[in-house]
This record gives structure tokens, C-alpha cells and sequence, in this order.
């Protein structure tokens, strides 16, 4: 059972990792600013399950708070950076 | 590398199972963001990333700690909350610069104009 | 009663995260987070001009939101096939425009947040002049049946619920 556990685990790294890798591709080719944005907010997305995986797989809790504040952070920097692009200013 | 042998088999099998699920899923958003040609075909790529895939490995690590710690933790049901209402407020405000953006820009290849909802200002005389 | 508690629900809903965050459900972790129940929302209430929601029907609310799950996860199964499937010049994105009823601003958040949440649909925003809602959708078949759906099932429901 745990060799199953662990290939899953190693799996699903590969797979966010890649899915990174996509992000990274369309932050560099992206044409619009928008673009980036987007693939900035899912690269964060990524690193928040990574974390999460990465505490499944040393069986530590602490990664739950790096997870937390991984997405925390990551909401409030995708919303100053859209309202950049929207506006020119963040706060009005 | 001693944390993932002492598991039940009850636990092991959905968390694998989900676990694979999840990878899958997650891939396939980041894909959709990669291979898509416009901005607002892109956008909906992260979505299943966000909500399914986040969600999978959400309860994957639920289930886990569970067992490991022989107690009920269920912390990440904050996570999953916070995701879950904070996702749709990005969307929407990067989908309003977008819009906004395009219009302004006047880029008639970006597709902002699909469905006619939305004009360039050029084409209203 | 009333004004100690203005929102029972958010003072409920504070104390659960307290001891969830907390991992813990000592006497002491209790007694800090109802403190924090009560204070936090009469320390919010002047932030809210509106004032907070009233919630009708709770039932209809539970309904509502399996339904709005189920159908996230079947239109994530859809945008994947999608993705994967269709050639990507063969998909129809459309901007749609969706007439609205309903007026009540807690009640357009939770149908904004129920929408964006689905993939394959993202809110844009309401345009003013007739009170329409500007949606983009990812595959586009029928324009009419989008209208009907999301007038039907998640717009009625809301109706219910808030006004």
C-alpha cells in the first residue's frame, strides 16, 4: 500500500510541476498583460498544492500553514495587479 | 519516508485515487492555459485547475492526516473555503481588465467583440 | 439578544474557524473564540452600510448550493473534453447578455460567485442602462437555453432566498 501511496505522491508532484511549467510558458509568451496575470494567479495556485503534497508526503502539518498563506497572499497580489490593469492605480 | 508505511489501507486507496485524480485534473487546466489561442478562452483553463484539482488534493490531505493522526483534522476546509470565494473575485476582476483593456486597445483580434455585448468604439458610427 | 448578536450565523461561523485553526477544543480556545464571535461582527457592522442579509430559506440555500456543485463538476468534465478534444478554432466563445430580476446586492454576489465558480462561465460585470448581465461562455450551443438555465436554476432560487 505504500508503494502505491508513494507512486500517487510522486505523480501528482510531476503533474503540478508540469502544470507549472505550462504557467511559466504562457508567463514568458503571453502577448497581453492580462495573459500574465492569469498565468501568475495559476502558478500560485500551483504552489499552494505543491505545498499541500509536499505535506502529504513528509507527513507534516506545518505545511498546512504554508498553504494558507500561500493562497492568502496569492489572492490579494492577483487583485492589486487586475485593478493595476484596470484602473493604473490600486487604491482610488 | 516512515509516515507513508504505517497508513491504513482504508486511507491509502482514496488518497492515492484522489491524489491521481487530482494530478490529472490540474494538468489539464494548466494545458487549457497553455494551448488556447485568445485571452478569453485562456480564462477558463485555471478554473478546473482551481476548483477540482485544488479540491481533490484538498481532501486527499484531509483524509491523510486523519489517519496519520489518528484524530479528526479537517483544517483544510479552510483552504477550500477561502479558494473557493476567493477564485470567481479574481476571475471577474481580470475578465473586467481584460474587457476593459481590449476596448480601449482597440484589438479587434482579441475576440471581445464575440456575441456582439461588447463594441469598439470605432464601429459605432 | 439583537444587538449583541446582529449576525448569528457569522458569530457561528467565526468560532468554527477559530477552533479549526486552532486544531483544538480546550475550554480556553472556546472561551477566545466566542469573545471573537461576538466582538468582530459588532466591530464590522459600520463597515456594512447595506446592513447584513437576511437568509429566508435555508433549505432552498442547501439545495441551491448541491445543485451549484453538481454542476461544477460536470462542466469541469465538459471545459476538459474540451480542452482536449476539440480543435481550438472549432470553439464557439461568446459574449451573451442575460436579463436580470433580481436586485438584491448580496444576492448578485452569490449568483457572481455560483457562476465564476462553474468553468466554462465568467461573470463580466452588469451592464447598467437595462440591468443585463454580461457573461462570456466557453462553448457556446444555444444562447436561449443559457438564459433559461441560469434564470430558472440559479436566479430564482436567490429570489427566494433574499428578497
Amino acid at each position: 500500500m505504500a508503494a502505491l501511496l508513494e507512486f500517487s505522491i510522486a505523480f501528482v508532484s510531476a503533474c503540478v510541476i508540469l502544470s507549472m511549467l505550462f504557467c511559466t510558458i504562457r508567463l514568458v509568451i503571453g502577448p497581453t498583460a492580462q495573459d500574465r496575470v492569469l498565468a501568475l494567479d495559476t502558478l500560485w495556485m500551483c504552489a499552494m498544492l505543491l505545498a499541500l503534497v509536499l505535506g502529504i508526503r513528509f507527513g507534516s502539518l506545518i505545511y498546512f500553514e504554508v498553504a494558507l498563506l500561500i493562497a492568502l497572499i496569492s489572492f490579494v497580489s492577483t487583485i492589486a495587479l487586475a485593478k493595476f490593469l484596470m484602473r493604473g492605480e490600486i487604491i482610488e | 519516508m516512515s509516515s507513508l508505511e504505517g497508513l491504513p489501507a482504508w486511507a491509502a486507496l482514496p488518497v492515492s485515487l484522489l491524489l491521481i485524480i487530482g494530478g490529472c485534473i490540474i494538468v489539464t487546466g494548466a494545458l487549457g492555459l497553455m494551448r488556447l489561442p485568445t485571452f478569453y478562452q485562456r480564462i477558463h483553463g485555471p478554473a478546473i485547475t482551481i476548483t477540482l484539482g485544488a479540491g481533490s488534493v484538498l481532501i486527499a490531505s484531509m483524509i491523510y492526516f486523519t489517519a496519520q493522526q489518528s484524530r479528526l483534522v479537517i483544517h483544510e476546509v479552510i483552504i477550500t473555503l477561502f479558494v473557493l470565494l476567493t477564485a470567481p473575485v479574481v476571475s471577474m476582476m481580470i475578465m473586467r481588465a481584460a474587457v476593459y483593456r481590449d476596448l480601449r486597445g482597440r484589438k479587434h483580434d482579441s475576440g471581445a467583440n464575440a456575441g456582439g455585448v461588447y463594441r469598439f468604439l470605432d464601429e459605432d458610427d | 439578544m439583537k444587538r449583541w448578536l446582529p449576525f448569528p450565523l457569522v458569530s457561528v461561523l467565526l468560532l468554527l474557524f477559530w477552533l479549526l485553526i486552532n486544531q483544538a477544543i480546550d475550554p480556553a480556545q472556546i472561551l477566545l473564540g466566542t469573545c471573537l464571535a461576538v466582538i468582530v461582527p459588532l466591530i464590522a457592522q459600520p463597515l456594512q452600510p447595506l446592513g447584513y442579509p437576511r437568509l429566508r430559506r435555508p433549505i432552498t440555500l442547501f439545495r441551491l448550493l448541491v445543485m451549484a456543485s453538481v454542476e461544477v463538476v460536470r462542466s469541469c468534465f465538459n471545459v476538459g473534453r474540451i480542452i482536449y478534444f476539440v480543435k481550438a478554432d472549432r470553439i464557439n466563445s461568446q459574449f451573451i447578455r442575460i436579463p436580470l430580476d433580481l436586485r438584491d446586492p448580496y444576492g448578485l454576489a452569490v449568483l457572481a460567485g455560483l457562476i465564476n465558480m462553474t468553468p466554462g462561465t465568467v461573470w463580466v460585470e452588469i451592464l447598467g442602462d437595462r440591468h443585463e448581465l454580461a457573461l462570456h461562455v466557453f462553448d457556446l450551443h444555444d444562447a436561449q437555453w443559457w438564459v433559461d438555465t441560469i434564470k430558472r436554476r440559479y436566479e430564482r432560487p436567490l429570489i427566494e432566498i433574499f428578497e
